[in-house]
C-alpha cells in the first residue's frame, strides 16, 4: 500500500516534470536555427575536420590548419575566388619577373599587422629564414627549395642566409631569386608555407627557431589577413572576426567565421541537418547516394587536385617485373569502381597527375584492357594466374579504403585469376610499413600543393622521401631535372609529360582515381566556387538570406 | 578501518607505478612516431625535431626523466599540439569530463536505483516487467547506437536539444543521458537483485508478522543491504563511464579528456598518453577506494574482515 503510494507520488512528480520540460523545450522548437541566426549576423559556420595542431604557418601541415590560416593570414599573393591559376594581389600590390622567370620583384602595399606593425619586405625575409632554419624543424620547408640556395641552408650546408635568394631591397620591395625558371612560382606562393609571420611577435615569445614559441596562441596571435582571431575554445570552436585594419576590408563581407573542429563525420552531418553549419568538411562516402536524392541542392561534388593510387613494391618479386605491374593496372575497371564503389563523382585516373591543370593535358596511358593484362601476366610466367605467389594489399584502416581494395581484389581474381589478400594497419604503422618498403601493394593518395604537374611528378624521382616504391629511373630523373631549367613553359610541360609517360610505362604505381571534394553547403553561402586546391578565399564569401 | 584505507592507498600507488611503466614501454615499442606523416621529412630535420622533444635519448633514460618530472607534477609537452603542455590539456579537459561523468552517474543512480527498488517491491507486476525490459534493452544498446539515436530523435526530428557541442546546459543533456542510461540499466538490475535478496530474508517475514509497516521494512531494514551490489558496481561503473566517454565525447563533440586520449594514441603523443592514462588510473583507484569504504560502512560483516 505504502509502496503504491510512493509510486503514485513519483508518477505524479514525473508527469509534472515531463510536462514542464516539454513545454519549455517546445518553445525552442520550430524557431530559427543557429545557421539562420548566423546568416543574419553575417557569420559563416564551417565544419573544419579536427582540432588544429597549431596556427603557426611555418609549422602546421594539415588541412584544418590551412583553412584557418587562409582567413587569418595573407601572403604576397592570395587565391583568386574563381580562377585556380591566376593569383589575386595580397601583400604584394604588383609584381614582375625577369624574362626567364628566375628573378621576381614584389612591390608591397601599405598593410598592417594586427599589432600595428607595418608589413615589410623584411618580414618575408625573416619568415622564410625561419621556416628554412634547420633548428625549427619545419616539415614543409622543402616547398621553399625553389628559391636559390634554400636547400643548402635548410640542409645545414651553409648557415649564411644572405646566400639564399631572398632580399629586401627596401621596406616595400622584395626580390626573390629562384633556382630555375619558374613561371608557376606565384601559384606556389599561395601555399601556407610561404606565409609571413610578425617578427616582433615571434621574437617576444621564444625566438625564431622555438617550435613551442607562444606567439601563435589566442592571446598573442598577430596576423595580417582579412580576419583576426577572436576565440579559440579547444575541441569546440575557433572564431575569427573581421579585421578592420585589413587593406582590403571593404571587400570582406562576412563579419566572422566559426570553425568547428568535428572529427566525427556522423556528428558533422547531424550538425548540418540540425541547422548548425553552413558548410561541412566532408560527408560519409556511404551516404553520397542518399544525399544526391535527398538534398541535391546542398550536396557539392567538385574536382580536387589529388590522385588516389596504389604503390607497388618494385623490390619484391613478382612485382619487380614490369609486366606484372602493368597487368595489375590494366585489369582494373576504374569506371566501374568510381560508379559503383566510391560514388563520389571521382574521375577514373588514366595517369598520375590529375586532369584540370591548364597547359598539361592529363595522360590517357592507363586504360582498362583485360586482354592485354592477361597476355602480360602470361608472358611474365603466370598464365591465368597459375603459380602467382601470394601477395597482399596494405591499406590504412578505413572502411572506404577497404571497399576499394575489395573491388580490386575481385577484379584481379576475375580477370587475371590471381588471389591477393587485404590487410589493414593503423595510420602511423601503415606509414612506417610504407616508408620501409615493408609491403607488396599499398594504398596511397597525393594532393597537390600547387597547381602544376611538378607537385606530383617530383615525388617519384630517385631517393625522394615520398617515393616509397623502391623504383628509380635515370631517364625519369633526368627529365624532371631538365624540366626545372626549361626556359619556356610549354617546353617544360612537354618534358614533364615525357617523364610521366615513363612513370606510367614502368608503373611503380597504379593510378586509380582523381579526387573530388564532396561536402554539404547551405545554398545561402555565396561566392564559394569550386577550387582545385580547396583554397576558397574567405574575403569574397557572403551569406544571403532566403 | 584506517588500516584498510592505508593498505588500499599503498596498493593504489603500486598499481599506478606499474601502469605508468607498462604504458611507457608499450608506447615506446609501438611502431610510428608523432612526427611521421604522409610527407617525408629530411632525416636531419627529423633528428632536430626529435632532439627538441628528447626522443633522441634511449627509452630507459626517457622513462627515468619522465618519471622524475611526473613525480614533480610535470607531465611534459604535447609533441603534436603546439604550445600545449599535457598539464594544460588536462586542466582544460578534466573539468568537462568530470562534469559529463558526474551528470551521467547522477542520471544512472537517479533512474536506476528507484526503478530497481520498485521492481523488487512489485515483483512480477508490470512495474517490474516494464523497467526491467527497458533495462535489458539499455544494457544491450552500445552508446554509439544510443547516442546517434537520441540525437536523431531529440535533436534533428523534435529539435528540442542541440546535437553536438558543449556550450550550455541544454547541450549537456544528450551526452549525459547517452552515457548515463546504460548504467541506469545496470543499477536497476543490481538494485532489484539486492533488494529481492533482502526482502526474502527470514527476519523480513518476522518483521511483517510483527506488524512493522512495509515502508519501514523497505527503507529502514532492507535498503542498506539491498544497495550493496549497486555500490560495489560504482567502481566499475565509473571506469566504464570514463572509458565510455571516449565514444560519447566524439559523437557529441564534448571537449573532454576522451577526445584527447584517442588523438594522443593516434598521434603517438607519448607524454599525452602517459599523462592521461595515469590520470584515469588514479581516478579509478580513488573511486574504488571510496567504494571499499562505503561497503565497509554499509556491511557490518566486513568491518572485522
Amino acid at each position: 500500500m505504502i509502496a503504491g503510494m510512493m509510486i503514485s507520488n513519483a508518477t505524479r512528480f514525473f508527469r509534472g516534470a515531463l510536462a514542464t520540460l516539454c513545454c519549455s523545450l517546445l518553445v525552442a522548437c520550430g524557431g530559427p536555427t543557429e545557421a539562420d541566426r548566423a546568416v543574419e549576423e553575417g557569420i559563416l559556420l564551417i565544419g573544419n575536420g579536427s582540432e588544429p595542431k597549431g596556427l603557426d604557418p611555418q609549422l602546421v601541415t594539415g588541412v584544418p590548419e590551412s583553412q584557418l590560416l587562409r582567413a587569418l593570414m595573407e601572403g604576397l599573393v592570395a587565391p583568386d575566388p574563381n580562377d585556380d591559376l591566376a593569383p589575386a594581389p595580397g601583400m604584394a600590390e604588383t609584381w614582375e619577373s625577369n624574362a626567364d622567370y628566375t628573378v621576381w620583384t614584389f612591390n608591397l602595399r601599405d598593410a598592417k599587422w594586427t599589432n600595428g606593425d607595418p608589413v615589410t619586405a623584411g618580414d618575408f625575409v625573416y619568415s622564410w629564414q625561419r621556416i628554412l632554419s634547420p633548428a625549427l624543424g619545419a616539415e614543409y620547408a622543402e616547398m621553399l627549395y625553389v628559391i636559390r640556395g634554400a636547400e643548402d641552408f635548410h640542409a645545414g650546408r651553409t648557415t649564411d642566409f644572405s646566400q639564399v635568394g631572398v632580399r629586401a631591397i627596401d621596406d616595400r620591395t622584395l626580390e626573390v631569386t629562384l633556382e630555375g625558371p619558374t613561371p608557376h612560382f606565384l601559384g606556389m606562393l599561395m601555399h601556407t608555407s610561404f606565409l609571413p609571420v610578425n617578427p616582433r611577435a615571434v621574437e617576444e615569445h621564444g625566438g625564431m627557431t622555438d617550435r613551442q614559441s607562444g606567439w601563435s596562441t589566442l592571446e598573442n596571435y598577430v596576423s595580417n589577413g582579412p580576419f583576426k582571431l577572436k576565440t579559440w575554445v579547444t575541441n569546440q570552436v575557433i572564431e575569427v572576426e573581421r579585421n578592420p585594419d585589413y587593406w582590403d576590408a571593404a571587400t570582406v563581407q562576412l563579419n566572422g567565421i566559426r570553425f568547428f573542429p568535428i572529427d566525427n563525420v556522423g556528428t558533422e552531418e547531424a550538425m548540418f541537418r540540425d541547422g548548425r553549419l553552413h558548410l561541412t568538411h566532408t560527408v560519409s562516402p556511404d551516404k553520397i547516394p542518399s544525399f544526391r536524392a535527398e538534398m541535391p541542392d546542398k550536396l557539392r561534388i567538385e574536382p580536387y587536385l589529388g590522385s588516389y593510387f596504389y604503390r607497388i613494391n618494385t623490390t619484391r618479386p613478382p612485382f619487380n617485373d614490369v609486366r606484372v605491374r602493368r597487368a595489375l593496372a590494366l585489369a582494373i575497371d576504374k569506371q566501374l569502381l568510381v560508379d559503383r564503389v566510391t560514388q563520389g563523382g571521382q574521375a577514373p585516373a588514366t595517369g598520375f597527375t590529375p586532369s584540370g591543370i591548364a597547359g598539361y593535358p592529363a595522360s590517357t596511358a592507363v586504360q582498362y584492357n583485360p586482354d592485354e593484362a592477361r597476355r602480360l601476366l602470361a608472358e611474365a610466367g603466370y598464365p591465368d594466374g597459375r603459380g602467382f605467389p601470394s601477395a597482399e594489399i596494405l591499406i590504412n584502416t578505413s572502411e572506404s579504403h577497404r571497399k576499394i581494395a575489395q573491388a580490386l581484389q575481385a577484379m584481379w581474381k576475375d580477370k587475371l585469376g590471381i588471389d591477393v589478400g587485404i590487410y589493414n594497419q593503423e595510420w602511423k604503422v601503415y606509414l612506417d610499413s610504407q616508408s620501409q618498403l615493408n609491403y607488396d601493394i599499398s594504398r596511397a593518395g597525393w594532393i597537390g600543393d600547387y597547381v602544376h604537374p611538378t607537385s606530383f611528378l617530383d615525388i617519384f624521382t630517385s631517393g625522394n622521401g615520398n617515393n616509397d616504391t623502391g623504383w628509380s629511373n635515370a631517364a625519369y630523373d633526368a627529365l624532371i631535372r631538365r624540366a626545372r631549367v626549361a626556359q619556356a613553359e610549354d617546353e617544360r610541360m612537354q618534358i614533364l609529360s615525357q617523364a610521366e609517360a615513363i612513370l606510367l610505362d614502368e608503373m611503380p604505381i597504379i593510378p586509380i582515381y582523381w579526387y573530388t571534394r564532396v561536402y554539404l553547403k547551405d545554398p545561402r553561402v555565396q561566392g564559394w566556387e569550386p577550387k582545385l586546391l580547396d583554397n576558397h578565399p574567405y574575403k569574397y564569401v557572403s551569406l544571403r538570406a532566403g | 578501518m584506517l588500516k584498510i584505507i592505508a593498505l588500499r592507498l599503498l596498493q593504489g600507488v603500486l598499481v599506478l607505478l606499474a601502469i605508468y611503466a607498462a604504458t611507457f614501454f608499450l608506447v615506446a615499442m609501438t611502431p610510428g612516431s608523432p612526427f611521421s606523416s604522409e610527407r617525408a621529412i629530411r632525416p636531419e630535420i627529423l633528428a632536430q625535431i626529435e632532439a627538441f622533444y628528447g626522443y633522441d635519448k634511449p627509452a630507459l633514460e626517457r622513462f627515468w626523466v619522465a618519471l622524475v618530472n611526473m613525480l614533480q607534477g610535470e607531465f611534459g609537452p604535447s609533441a603534436v599540439y603546439a604550445n600545449r603542455s599535457v598539464t594544460a590539456i588536462i586542466a582544460e579537459a578534466l573539468p568537462v569530463s568530470l562534469h559529463l561523468g558526474g551528470m551521467a552517474l547522477l542520471i544512472a543512480l537517479a533512474l536506476g536505483i528507484p526503478a530497481g527498488i520498485v521492481a523488487a517491491v512489485r515483483r512480477n507486476t508490470w512495474l517490474d516487467y516494464v523497467p526491467m525490459s527497458a533495462a535489458m534493452v539499455g544494457i544491450c544498446l552500445p552508446s554509439f547506437v544510443m547516442g546517434p539515436l537520441l540525437a536523431l530523435v531529440f535533436g534533428i526530428t523534435l529539435r528540442w536539444l542541440p546535437v553536438a557541442g558543449w556550450f550550455g546546459p541544454n547541450y549537456w543533456i544528450l551526452p549525459a543521458a547517452t552515457l548515463g542510461l546504460v548504467y541506469a540499466a545496470y543499477f536497476a538490475r543490481l538494485t532489484r537483485g539486492g533488494m529481492l535478496e533482502m526482502l526474502n530474508q527470514d527476519w523480513v517475514r518476522t518483521a511483517r508478522a510483527k506488524g512493522v509497516p512495509e515502508r519501514r521494512i523497505i527503507f529502514r531494514h532492507c535498503l542498506k543491504g539491498g544497495l550493496i551490489p549497486a555500490i560495489t558496481f560504482l567502481g566499475p561503473a565509473l571506469a566504464g563511464i570514463i572509458s565510455g566517454s571516449f565514444v560519447v565525447e566524439t559523437i557529441f563533440q564534448v571537449p573532454g579528456l576522451g577526445q584527447w586520449f584517442v588523438r594522443g594514441a593516434l598521434n603517438r603523443d607519448d607524454f599525452l598518453i602517459l599523462g592521461l592514462t595515469l590520470l584515469f588510473a588514479a581516478l579509478i583507484v580513488v573511486m574504488n577506494l571510496l567504494v571499499d569504504i562505503a561497503q565497509v560502512a554499509l556491511n557490518p560483516r566486513l568491518k572485522h574482515g
